[in-house]
């Protein structure tokens, strides 16, 4: 039901995804065929070379298709985001079952078949075309069949580099934990599949049967494909990209920036933006933005200085900010001005218990500790920079060892008063909506995550409003603000497109 | 000069092992020269070499007074009609496709391609209209070869090479093809080389019966010669039809 709403209210959006999809897979399918099936024919003359040709082509396929979108990302002309390294992918994911089958009907024919078209002077040329592939064709079709399914599934990761597609919804929730978002790209995109599985295999039979009808029916279907490739390949290469590209990185929060940032270009400047939100992580739009296919993002700075300088984190959130600023500037980046909160950990205790006891800050809250039980995620409680460091930093004694729990549950647990004391995530939608209190580190133990967007040196200098509308948002976003959003997002579930809207509203 | 010429033919298998030694033979211009002999004999090999799907080592093989290799490979095999063991019908195809394969590689007119299939069909026995249209699988094995043996004739080649053409039909289908094939070879004169293990066959339908043995041809002559021939590696070849004529004895 709810699935249902969802693409009634998202209606040209999920059709432009289905649009997408479809997209990616007849142009990845056709160029799979149009180099697998030569490939095929040729390696299955020569023994030799089939066996280690359909091993390389079993390799491709044991590459985890997210490391091999990772792999392709830096690359001049095939990498980079979008659909193009998208279809790259898919293409070599193709390849091997077409090559494998094209090979098997090949060498399945019967010998004196052969035998019979040479002797009676059929050129090598005239006995593959009349002879040899329509023998073969089931098998290639069925080869196709398995291309073309598996190039649905996998597709749906694409969206992970921007591609589009159904994957997008798919992302989305999971970012969200939403499983209506999750469904509303999982049911099409197997509806999907299953289609182009039955199509091919009535083809396949069609086929098999050996009458002309086969022919017939390939003759169609081929023309379908190729139709659509055609039309989607100008789309897609020839589309003239918008004025500005905007990512994201892909859980909640970062949708939401990205969109603040979109919004707020589009309002300011008139210019076109596209979105390229959930991009797969730090490093897919650290790429990005390096290769121009993003020209801004919203990146934090203590991220920004670890994973992406590859220095240690030292210093208060002004000096690890200008760090960050300079290494930016020296790699043709700027990084304009922070958005105004920090999505560092944060240390949490009940609204109740702040306001009885009167505790702001952790030092204030050393005090009571004592009597107070801690809940911790596994990684905090154990990494040096996290519990132990902070036990020395302010003397924090409990009264009894704090206790392992997952971390998307501790928030639950400080409410309904399992713990009394936890360790977060300063933005957490959860902290507003449960009222918990997130206590002051008052002696800076925790690095700062300074969320700021940076762009292209040479996007701004092109266009100078854009530099405006992104400063235009320096500290306009309070962790308050971003934790109503993100609870909206997360509990309300919003689109977050809205909730920049309405963010950007009420400025 | 003979329409087929062997001369002093040597042929090695890839494998290495000798198939033919110094052979000479002539076949004349629409004559049917059958070539007998024990299983491995190479009596499948010597027609290869006919259509160049072998080549000698050392002699020469004359078709129409030209060595095969001087021959273009494509032109030498569709102008020699090619009957094979396993009849090799492409099952892909109807009949009547069948028959088409080298009249449409030699890119004659559809209605002519047509008009030949039908003529085609008569001769070996069977209709436009029931046969045309089916499919290799829905025949019967004596149907499939009919089929074989006009998709040989197709386009009119002065040579007819057949390799067991008849050998796995039942005795009645196959008594009934050998007469068909008689009087089909009355009419057009084709030179022919039948190839067949069965003595009986040989000396009903051709010419001249030349018995292969260790890679030479050890008797060539009529029918009637071959009966009375003294050499018991041929004896034995009579022997074994004697046997079949006579299960009695």
């Amino acid at each position: 039901m709810k699935v249902l709403q969802f693409w009634l209210s998202h209606r040209a959006e999920l059709i432009a995804l289905i649009g997408q999809h479809v997209l990616l897979v007849a142009i990845s399918t056709l160029v799979a065929v149009a180099a697998g099936v030569p490939l095929g024919i040729f390696a299955a003359r020569r023994p030799r070379l089939s066996a280690p040709l359909v091993g390389i082509a079993n390799l491709v396929q044991t590459i985890p298709s997210l490391a091999m979108f990772g792999f392709l990302l830096p690359l001049p002309l095939l990498g980079g985001v979008g659909p193009r390294t998208a279809i790259v992918v898919l293409i070599l994911y193709g390849l091997l079952p077409i090559v494998r089958t094209t090979i098997a009907g090949l060498q399945g024919i019967d010998p004196s078949i052969r035998e019979a078209g040479t002797a009676m002077g059929m050129t090598r040329g005239e006995l593959l075309r009349q002879v040899e592939l329509p023998l073969a064709m089931p098998s290639i079709v069925a080869g196709i069949r398995v291309a073309a399914v598996v190039g649905v599934g996998s597709a749906t990761i694409a969206a992970a580099i921007g591609a589009g597609g159904l994957g997008e919804y798919i992302y989305r929730g999971l970012s969200m934990v939403d499983s209506t978002v999750i469904l509303a790209g999982a049911i099409p995109a197997a509806v999907l599949a299953l289609l182009i599985d039955t199509g091919l295999l009535w083809l396949e039979r069609g086929l098999a049967s050996r009458r002309r009808t086969g022919t017939r029916r390939i003759a169609a279907a081929a023309a379908t494909v190729i139709a659509i490739a055609l039309v989607g390949s100008v789309t897609i290469f020839s589309g003239r990209r918008a004025a500005i590209v905007v990512g994201s990185k892909n859980f909640t929060e970062q949708l939401i920036l990205g969109e603040i940032v979109a919004q707020a270009i589009e309002r300011e400047t008139g210019l076109t933006v596209d979105r390229r939100l959930n991009l797969g992580g730090t490093l897919i739009c650290e790429r990005a933005l390096a290769s121009g296919d993003i020209d801004v993002y919203v990146e934090y700075t203590g991220t920004a200085l670890t994973a992406v300088f590859h220095q240690p984190l030292a210093g208060d959130s002004s000096a690890v900010l200008q760090t960050v600023r300079d290494s930016y500037a020296r790699t043709g980046r700027a990084l304009l001005e922070p958005l105004g909160f920090n999505n560092t950990f944060t240390i949490l205790i009940r609204g109740d218990d702040g306001r009885r006891f009167n505790v702001k800050t952790i030092d204030d809250a050393a005090v009571h500790a004592p009597k107070w039980r801690a809940g911790f995620g596994y990684e905090f409680l154990e990494r040096p920079d996290g519990f132990p460091g902070l036990s020395k930093k302010y003397g924090l004694r409990f009264a009894e060892p704090p206790r392992v729990m997952d971390l998307t549950l501790t928030y639950r647990a400080l409410a309904s008063g399992q713990v009394d004391l936890i360790a977060g995530d300063a933005t957490a939608g959860l902290i507003s909506a449960l009222d918990l209190f997130p206590l002051e580190d008052n002696r800076h133990y925790f690095p700062p995550y300074d969320a700021v967007p940076v762009a292209r040196a040479a996007t701004l200098m092109r266009h100078p409003e854009v530099r405006r509308a992104l400063t235009s948002l320096a500290g306009a976003i309070s962790a308050e603000d971003m934790r109503a959003m993100n609870h909206a997002a997360d509990a309300g579930r919003q689109d977050p497109a809205k909730i920049a809207r309405d963010f950007l509203d009420r400025r | 000069m003979p329409a087929i010429q062997f001369d002093a033919v040597s042929y090695t298998q890839p494998s290495g092992a000798r198939i033919f030694d110094e052979l000479t033979l002539g076949v004349d211009a629409g004559e049917v020269l059958a070539l007998v002999g024990r299983s491995g004999a190479g009596k499948t090999t010597l027609l290869r070499l006919v259509n160049r799907l072998a080549m000698p080592q050392s002699g020469r093989v004359m078709v129409g007074e030209r060595d095969t290799r001087e021959w273009d490979p494509i032109r030498l095999r569709r102008s020699i009609g090619y009957v094979i063991q396993d009849v090799g019908l492409f099952p892909h195809m109807t009949v009547a496709d069948n028959i088409g394969v080298v009249p449409r590689l030699e890119n004659w007119e559809p209605s002519r391609i047509q008009a030949r299939t039908r003529e085609l069909l008569d001769l070996v026995g069977l209709s436009w209209d029931t046969h045309a249209g089916r499919w290799p699988d829905e025949l019967s094995g004596g149907q499939r070869q009919r089929v074989g043996v006009a998709r040989a004739l197709a386009a009119d080649p002065a040579v007819l090479l057949m390799d067991e053409p008849f050998g796995a039909l039942d005795p009645v289908t196959r008594a009934e093809l050998q007469r068909e094939f008689r009087g089909i070879q009355k009419r057009l004169h084709k030179t022919v080389i039948i190839v067949t293990h069965d003595m009986l066959e040989a000396l009903s339908l051709a010419h001249r019966v030349a018995v292969l043995d260790e890679g030479t041809v050890i008797a060539c002559d009529v029918p009637e010669r071959i009966v009375q021939a003294a050499d018991p590696r041929i004896r034995r070849l009579l022997d074994a039809v004697t046997l079949k004529v006579r299960p009695d004895a």
